[in-house]
């Protein structure tokens, strides 16, 4: 096996699984995938994923349901929203479309929408599923103008319940809930989904930005909650964010976002999270330079983006020099061994065990994307346990050497094939080959 | 207005714009919300540093209810005043102690609790991410090492001294640095052999990150397990009935063990109040509450007479109640010293008073205390380093006094 073609399946995909043919041009079978993806489907003995409206219902009835963490109405809903994550591993498990599955996964990543909010964590699958996904290779404002109005996000950043402090809902009389301002969402966008701090924005542009967004909220209907915009929450008057002027009503908040998006300090926040992602913890200037000018002269056209990121050469260069994080680690072995959807669930619990529940980033920035962050002791130490017991399951098999082989081709270190080759036991030898640099690497 | 001036400290130094660099990557992520590095100091003193992490309202969890303004920027959020129902816990007068923190007002009684207020870092960025990396640098930029780790160095005689502890599947930054820190955190039992064991470390010993971990990784289960025997926590996180408290407590207990380490730094999250704060502040502040209580247990009357926590977050939060029934990323908040070699049972501040023209940019909670000048004032005072040591933790700091007489003498 070529291979650029071990490098394409794991660093750019989510890890070979061993009936995957061998594409002959790496670079085309990666080309092939910056298309819109397909709807990810149901797969059998698994619950449909949620629809957005679906969501919103859940949303809905949490809001309604009584009080109290374990209600069973709760219970139901955390139980959807389980069902639609074990649905989404058993999607990347199978995927013959994996770049766009570790596209997807880095932008919800970079896009953090966290369970550990309760009311916003059924709407992360929908967000997968009907922005970032459609939005794949489309042009960055799209995707982040689509997101900001994902009711996830409104949720988990509390920018619902916002009211400028001249709105109509702030002056109503007798508010003497003191309705107002609301920064979160506000400062995260600008930190976080777009300029970053390098931009040199103020607590002024913090407080403006927020000003524009009030009324970007989340409608209570009668049946689903659906974004909205509401004028009674809007803040009147014209607003300044970063010497620009935007108007007073929805449309000021589009261009702004618009604005932002095609921000010089935002192609260079992302330029870098990308080439930190593809290339190395630390990638070179000219990997990051390069994908800025693609972001820059194409207006933040993603699937040129994504053309120009396979096509850095510092990204094919052995070996491997990223760290997996918990979630690609698991899902290589899981899709290295061939397992379906029957052990999406046990897949998982892996993840949490192993230091990065699905879907549970503590906080907006989500999961770190550095080997520092992942390569400590004690996580490593339950890695190593987790790949025992998985290789407890499929010793039967007698042949790591060529599980290696399979999903690792050329990759395959000669000291491990060798050590695998002593090992006592098929559990052993299978272990051997799992916990490996180059398995533990992409 | 002063207060209360027990100690005339002073405004840190000039004010600080943003930072441009790019940063917030490699910020530091917590698992089931809570985590904990130790490493190993010389001497009996033992020191337990809490990060808070989302930034805990210092108005909220030390309430100045003797301060004319403050029931007008609070609202519903001031809580009724010490004796009455609901009311907070007195602290001698004008400040009062959230009534969730029930064990820590009775340290504060037993003079083994002190509170620190109108206190911040010298930076002044209101984002999470930054205002973490800056507090737990001890810098006003990102460092590649954490101060603790730094004060650890000069604990230890030098990098190469004897090797600490962490505990927890992560390191903070407070923790990372050249003193060696070890890692632990709870586990089922390995089921694998020692031989296997012993192949997979030495396949894993020519990776540059990966050999170090398993290396030490397998030496500090060694130790743990000998220290906590059949009572260690079998899992992390929230499902598996991990988190804070029995991590604290495994903390206390470890650092008693002989042998176990001197230095340990704890964390945990849920500080990050926009909206409905009164509920989500209670709950975070109780769970806070029991865990510092579980880790004095775990270490037994003893060590804790010889130890000080230090419970410090990356900044307070808005004066004002926010549109929201929350409040907004501020400035500055409290600290809390905590243990038996505590000079307790007072709040240090020098209070700048939330009436007109006295909050900071017209919002927070103005920074009169230098974070800094408290945490070298423990390095100094109670692990007994060298002055040059002190610095070394805090580069660019010399003109920030420790502060004087927080630690017993």
């Amino acid at each position: 096996m070529d291979p650029r073609a071990s490098i394409a399946a794991i660093r750019f995909g989510l890890g070979r699984r061993p009936d995957d043919p061998v594409p002959g041009d790496p670079v085309a079978w990666l080309d092939r995938q910056v298309t819109l993806p397909s709807p990810q489907r149901q797969l059998p003995g698994l619950a449909a994923p949620l629809s957005q409206a679906q969501a919103a219902a859940l949303y809905q009835q949490r809001a309604m349901a009584t009080r109290g963490e374990n209600g069973p109405a709760r219970r139901e809903i955390r139980a959807a929203t389980d069902g639609d994550a074990l649905g989404w591993v058993a999607h990347c498990l199978l995927s013959d479309a994996p770049f766009q599955d570790r596209l997807t996964n880095f932008w919800a990543n970079h896009f953090t929408v966290s369970r550990r909010v309760p009311n916003a964590g059924m709407f992360v699958g929908p967000l997968i599923r009907e922005v970032i996904r459609p939005n794949l290779f489309n042009r960055y404002e799209d995707l982040l103008l689509a997101a900001a109005r994902q009711p996830g996000l409104i949720v988990y950043l509390s920018n619902g319940r916002s009211s400028g402090p001249n709105s109509q809902a702030a002056m109503r009389p007798g508010n003497n809930t003191r309705r107002g301002l609301n920064e979160n969402l506000a400062r995260e966008i600008l930190e976080l989904h777009t300029v970053s701090p390098a931009a040199g924005y103020t607590q002024e542009d913090v407080t403006s930005f927020a000003r524009i967004l009030t009324g970007w909220r989340i409608d209570r209907g009668d049946e689903a909650a659906a974004f909205r915009f509401s004028n009674r929450q809007h803040e009147p008057g014209e607003k300044v964010l970063l010497g620009r002027r935007f108007p007073e009503g929805e449309q000021g908040a589009v261009e702004a976002l618009r604005f932002l998006a095609r921000h010089p300090a935002t192609h260079r926040h992302i330029a870098t999270k990308l080439a930190r992602h593809f290339v190395a913890d630390d990638p070179p200037r000219e990997a990051v330079a390069r994908i800025e000018a693609v972001f820059r002269d194409t207006g933040g056209d993603l699937a040129a983006v994504s053309r120009a990121l396979i096509r850095l050469p510092q990204a094919w260069a052995p070996p491997l020099s990223k760290v997996r994080d918990p979630l690609d680690y698991v899902l290589a072995v899981g899709r290295g061994l061939g397992f379906g959807p029957d052990q999406a669930e046990w897949l998982v619990q892996a993840m949490e065990d192993c230091g990065q529940p699905l879907w549970k980033a503590p906080q907006p920035n989500g999961w770190p994307d550095v080997a520092t962050e992942w390569a400590q002791p004690e996580a490593l130490l339950h890695r190593i346990q987790w790949a025992h017991a998985v290789s407890g399951r499929v010793a039967q098999r007698r042949d790591p050497r060529g599980f290696a082989a399979a999903t690792l081709g050329p990759l395959a270190s000669p000291e491990m094939l060798r050590e695998a080759a002593r090992a006592g036991s098929a559990q052993d030898a299978y272990t051997l080959v799992l916990v490996s640099p180059e398995y533990l690497r992409r | 207005m002063s207060l209360l001036d027990l100690s005339p400290t002073h405004c840190p130094g000039p004010r600080l714009s943003r930072r441009g660099a790019l940063l917030g990557f490699g910020a530091a992520f917590a698992l089931g919300g809570s985590r904990l590095a130790f490493a190993q100091a010389s001497g009996d003193a033992r020191l337990v540093v809490v990060l808070l992490r989302g930034g805990l309202d210092g108005l909220g969890a030390v309430q100045p209810y003797g301060d004319p303004a403050f029931a007008g920027l609070r609202g519903p959020l001031a809580l009724p005043e010490p004796g009455r129902q609901g009311g907070t816990l007195d602290l001698g007068g004008r400040f009062g102690l959230h009534p969730s923190l029930a064990q820590v007002h009775a340290l504060y009684r037993g003079n083994q609790a002190l509170v620190v207020h109108a206190v911040a870092g010298p930076y002044r960025s209101r984002s999470h991410f930054d205002a973490q990396d800056m507090l737990e640098s001890g810098a006003t930029e990102r460092l590649d090492s954490g101060w603790l780790n730094r004060a650890l160095v000069a604990v230890q005689g030098g990098p190469r001294g004897q090797a600490g502890l962490a505990v927890g599947l992560d390191v903070p930054l407070l923790m990372k640095g050249p003193a060696e820190v070890r890692n632990f955190a709870p586990a089922a039992p390995s089921a694998l052999s020692p031989d296997l064991m012993a192949r997979v470390e030495g396949l894993l010993a020519r990776d540059p990150a990966f050999g170090p971990a398993v290396r030490r990784g397998q030496e500090e289960r060694r130790f743990a397990s000998a220290a906590l025997g059949d009572d260690a926590p079998q899992g992390m996180g929230g499902r598996r009935g991990g988190g804070f408290g029995p991590l604290a407590a495994a903390a206390g207990r470890l650092m008693a063990t002989a042998g176990g380490p001197r230095i340990a730094a704890l964390e945990t999250a849920g500080f990050d109040t926009h909206v409905s704060q009164g509920i989500k502040l209670a709950a975070s502040l109780t769970m806070l509450d029991n865990g510092l209580a579980g880790l004095r247990e775990g270490m037994g009357e003893a060590v804790w007479a010889r130890t000080v926590v230090l419970v410090i977050t990356e900044f307070g939060r808005t004066a004002r109640i926010n549109g929201t029934q929350g409040t907004d990323h501020g400035t500055a908040g409290v600290a809390l010293l905590l243990g038996g070699a505590v000079a307790g049972g007072k709040v240090r501040t020098d209070w700048p008073g939330l009436g007109q023209g006295r909050l900071f940019e017209d919002r927070d909670l103005a920074p009169t205390t230098d974070l800094r000048g408290i945490a070298k004032a423990v390095l100094r005072d109670h692990l007994r380093l060298p002055p040059q040591a002190v610095d070394a933790a805090f580069p660019g700091s010399a003109g920030i006094a420790p502060a004087t007489g927080l630690i017993r003498a």
